[in-house]
């Protein structure tokens, strides 16, 4: 049998702030603002969760999903743009709180918001290779972030936080790679200098010759080597920096809202970067039936997208998705915060001493 | 607490890697090298044993003037939980508020930040709980 | 064999004023009290045999370990190399060191030995001291995970309220009944009385527990001269006796112990104290005990025995503990309102006690007293101490 997802776990913080109050503050019509990028809220992550919290959080809940001992585990990675030690690896700590440790490989990947999906392809690339090679039979990439945008910027509205984990191997498969490709350019619309808190952005340059561009030649290569189109598919997700260009890239592409509705989350829960088309692909899978096709394309700026085909097996129907909550209902459960208290959760007050 | 002190016990504040004595089936956590109750029968019989993290608060408070660490914390909720395997357990409650915790409420383990050495030294991370929705 | 070789008295007491001594040093405040214990005795400083020294903490507060060595060089004791023990059990270490005194003594070892207690806690700021208020309980399994002293007398008092009915009130009613004591005590950190609604109204600590709910941060130190009885009768006709001791140790983690409603700690210092003394809670006329926080005097009062296990709150309540109560507890004003300098705050105890013996508790002492006792907790109950004493 084909390579493909395992079991997967995904996690949303509890904390959410509305555009209307991020708008109250900078003298702007959040409430536009929020129907303009299409979304409602964003999730915001506790004082005490980061990158390396939410990931360990996804990866228990794969685990908890599958009965995968987590010490035949042998690749972890986390691809991320907020990994909190600039020099010290995320998967390590992954690694050791899911007793995946210590036999096994694990690193930390960045390549903007597909730094995740990048761990997708490594994970498939390890298991598929001859074992007597590489003798690695199950593989985790996570895709997670507590995104940061700079106070009063537009990203502000959108940037939240979340993460999901994809466990790959060859046996008890929900879930098929049929095909994976990639499209990538240099093309610099978004970017983070070290030791710069908040990134930058080419403002309208994200648009087209960015987001739109790669996301359709990376989705139309799969499809076309693939001999399908886009009603050959019962689902598809991008990348959502917004609610609204995942929309316009669907219509673009030709896809209907109902094929794209299921893996559809930024409007609830924001951009969760690294976990954002990662979160859309579990949005389908806690819904797929057997032998459904899913077209699933992701986006980093800098630049590139890696597209993926993949298809249900009869396993979804013994998978134990109860165990563990699915995204719809943990994106459901909100705690709403004030700007005031978002400041304070998120770092953003010049403390005594600093 | 220094980057050693905390990476000995890692396993423990990740994992809830407790004790379970073979001799009488008592589960400790934090782990123990001897039992309470077998004493001397019970050496070399400690095995490793890694509790679930669900538990029931016994007794909790609203921390209001905690460590300075915490500060950007307060309030928050502090609990003296019974595990399930039998041992009890010292933990904060996250994402809720002091209202929907009561003694009795059924909790379970979250992977949270605990501290860190200052904005440049190592972070902490380990066990939190959360109530069940 | 639960008995003491021979008997031990007090002879001196001594007691620098609680609270925020600003212009005074560690060394100053121990050699004050010191002094005046010897003074107090009659004692020459030639007879003295042994120093002890309690210490919660100088090393976190002043960056200064080896006190005992300091405290024996100021009191001028040096060039006779006296030998000097500091004695650590947290805040009861006070209390730690009066045993190691007394055991000194009757093991026929010492004859005359200095017991003091000292602690300066406002030389570093109040977030600093409250992390090293917390070295007392367990940093690494409760500390680090967001546990304070406070909070963790939070959790009891919540259980204590679930589990027997004490009220808010009643816990308050502690602070009330301990500052209006403190009020008659012209050593006492706090002179002034407050009411329920002041404590009730209180910024909150840690839920239920609000800031007067709470010992003060306190400097200060206390002394006491201790004897054998041969030798206590060449020097006054009216020594103190100890006749019991008691020590029992619990963990130092809240989470290690199955119920946190009793401290078993002092409930077994307190059998073993009893024991020694040959006689039962209905004995004692007047007692110290370690009232950290509210909660912490309503769990002393019943596992001494005093009150029946969740009767402490409505004993409160009813004023059994006040002066003119049944069995009058922390007339001192107690740590609430005397003051807590942790290792100075057992060998306080027992001073107070000695003036109620002696009928010198002016403004606040209770009629007739012939038997009294101690207990002194260390963070939330790893150490316990219960001394019994009675006028010779």
């Amino acid at each position: 049998m084909r390579s493909g997802i395992v079991s997967y776990g995904t996690y949303i913080p509890r904390y959410r702030i509305t555009p209307k109050d991020i708008g109250r503050v900078w003298g702007q019509d959040g409430v536009m603002m929020g129907k303009s990028l299409n979304i409602r809220a964003k999730s915001v992550p506790a004082p005490d969760e980061d990158t390396i919290t939410i990931s360990v959080m996804a990866a228990r809940r794969a685990m908890k999903r599958s009965n995968v001992e987590p010490s035949s585990i042998g690749a972890i990675f986390v691809g991320s743009e907020s990994h909190p030690y600039a020099v010290k690896p995320t998967a390590t700590i992954v690694s050791e709180a899911i007793g995946a440790a210590p036999d096994l490989t694990a690193a930390d990947l960045e390549f903007a918001c597909k730094a995740g999906t990048a761990g997708m392809q490594a994970a498939l690339g390890l298991i598929e290779a001859p074992n007597e090679q590489i003798p690695i039979d199950y593989a985790m990439s996570i895709g997670a972030d507590t995104s940061q945008g700079a106070p009063g910027n537009a990203l502000e509205y959108s940037a939240s936080a979340g993460g999901v984990a994809f466990l790959f191997g060859k046996k008890d498969v929900i879930a098929s790679v049929d095909l994976t490709m990639s499209y990538t350019t240099d093309t610099p619309d978004f970017w983070r200098r070290e030791g710069m808190k908040y990134p930058s952005h080419a403002e309208r340059f994200t648009g087209k010759p960015a987001y739109f561009r790669h996301v359709q030649k990376a989705a139309e290569k799969v499809m076309n080597r693939m001999g399908m189109e886009p009603k050959d598919y019962d689902h598809a997700t991008f990348h959502q920096p917004n609610g609204k260009f995942p929309l316009n890239i669907a219509r673009k592409l030709g896809f209907t809202k109902d094929q794209i509705s299921a893996g559809l989350w930024t409007p609830e829960i924001g951009n969760t970067y690294s976990g954002s088309m990662m979160i859309g692909l579990a949005g389908i899978l806690d819904i797929a039936r057997p032998g459904e096709k899913i077209l699933a394309v992701s986006y980093g700026s800098g630049a590139g997208s890696d597209a993926f085909n993949l298809t249900v097996t009869d396993n979804i129907l013994s998978f134990d998705l109860g165990r563990s909550i699915t995204v719809k209902e943990e994106a459901k459960i909100g705690r709403y915060i004030d700007y005031s208290v978002y400041l304070k959760f998120r770092e953003k007050i010049k403390m005594e001493g600093e | 607490m220094s980057v050693a002190r905390f990476w000995r016990k890692q396993d423990q504040r990740y994992n809830l890697m407790g004790t379970e004595c073979q001799v009488c089936g008592r589960k400790f956590f934090p782990n123990k090298s001897m039992c309470p109750v077998c004493h001397r029968k019970s050496i070399g019989k400690m095995n490793k044993y890694q509790f679930s993290g669900n538990g029931i608060v016994e007794s909790y408070t609203v921390v209001h003037a905690g460590m300075p660490q915490y500060r950007s914390q307060v309030p928050y909720i502090l609990a003296y939980i019974l595990l399930e395997e039998g041992d009890h357990i010292l933990g904060q409650i996250v994402d809720c508020d002091p209202e929907d915790v009561d003694i009795g409420k059924k909790v379970e383990m979250v992977f949270r930040k605990l501290g860190q050495e200052g904005r440049s030294g190592t972070i902490y991370y380990g066990y939190k709980f959360r109530t069940i929705l | 064999m639960n008995k003491l070789s021979r008997e031990v008295a007090i002879i001196g007491i001594g007691q620098t004023k609680f609270g925020e001594n600003w212009d005074l040093s560690f060394r100053e405040l121990g050699i004050q009290a010191g002094i005046e214990a010897i003074k107090d005795s009659g004692i020459e400083s030639k007879v003295i045999d042994a120093l002890y020294v309690g210490n919660m903490s100088a090393g976190l507060f002043m960056d200064q370990e080896h006190v005992a060595s300091m405290v024996m060089e100021e009191v001028g004791l040096a060039d006779r190399q006296v030998p000097a023990t500091r004695v650590e059990a947290a805040d009861a270490s006070g209390a730690l060191a009066l045993r190691q005194g007394i055991l000194d003594i009757a093991s026929g070892h010492s004859n005359v030995v200095i017991v003091g207690g000292s602690e300066k806690v406002t030389d570093v700021t109040s977030d600093i001291a409250s992390e090293f208020i917390m070295a007392g309980a367990d940093r690494a399994w409760e500390g680090l995970f967001g546990a304070s002293l406070p909070s963790l007398f939070a959790l009891m008092a919540r259980k204590h309220m679930h589990d027997f009915g004490t009220t808010r009130e009643q816990l308050a009613q502690v602070a009330v009944k301990n500052h209006y004591n403190g009020a008659r005590n012209p050593i006492a950190q706090f002179q002034r009385e407050i009411d329920i609604d002041t404590v009730i109204n209180a910024n909150p600590i840690a839920d239920p527990l609000g800031v007067f709910d709470c010992f003060p941060v306190s400097d200060g130190a206390a002394a006491l001269v201790l004897c054998d009885m041969k030798t206590a009768l060449e020097y006054c006709n009216d020594p103190v006796k100890i006749i019991g001791t008691g020590q029992g140790s619990d963990t130092i983690s809240i989470s290690n112990r199955k119920d946190i409603t009793t401290i078993r700690s002092t409930v077994k210092a307190a059998e073993r104290a009893y024991e020694m003394a040959g006689i039962g809670p209905s004995d004692i006329d007047v007692a110290e005990v370690h009232d950290s926080y509210t909660i912490a005097e309503i769990l002393a009062i019943e596992d001494l025995g005093f009150f029946g296990k969740g009767e402490g709150g409505k004993a409160v309540e009813d004023g059994e503990t006040a002066l003119t109560g049944s069995i009058p507890i922390n007339t001192s004003g107690g740590l609430k309102a005397r003051g807590h300098p942790f290792g100075a705050t057992g060998i306080a105890q027992i001073n107070e006690l000695v003036l109620q013996l002696r009928s010198k508790a002016d403004g606040r002492q209770v009629n007739n007293v012939q038997k009294v006792l101690a207990q002194n907790l260390g963070g939330t109950g790893g150490t316990s101490l219960v001394h019994i004493l009675e006028v010779a």
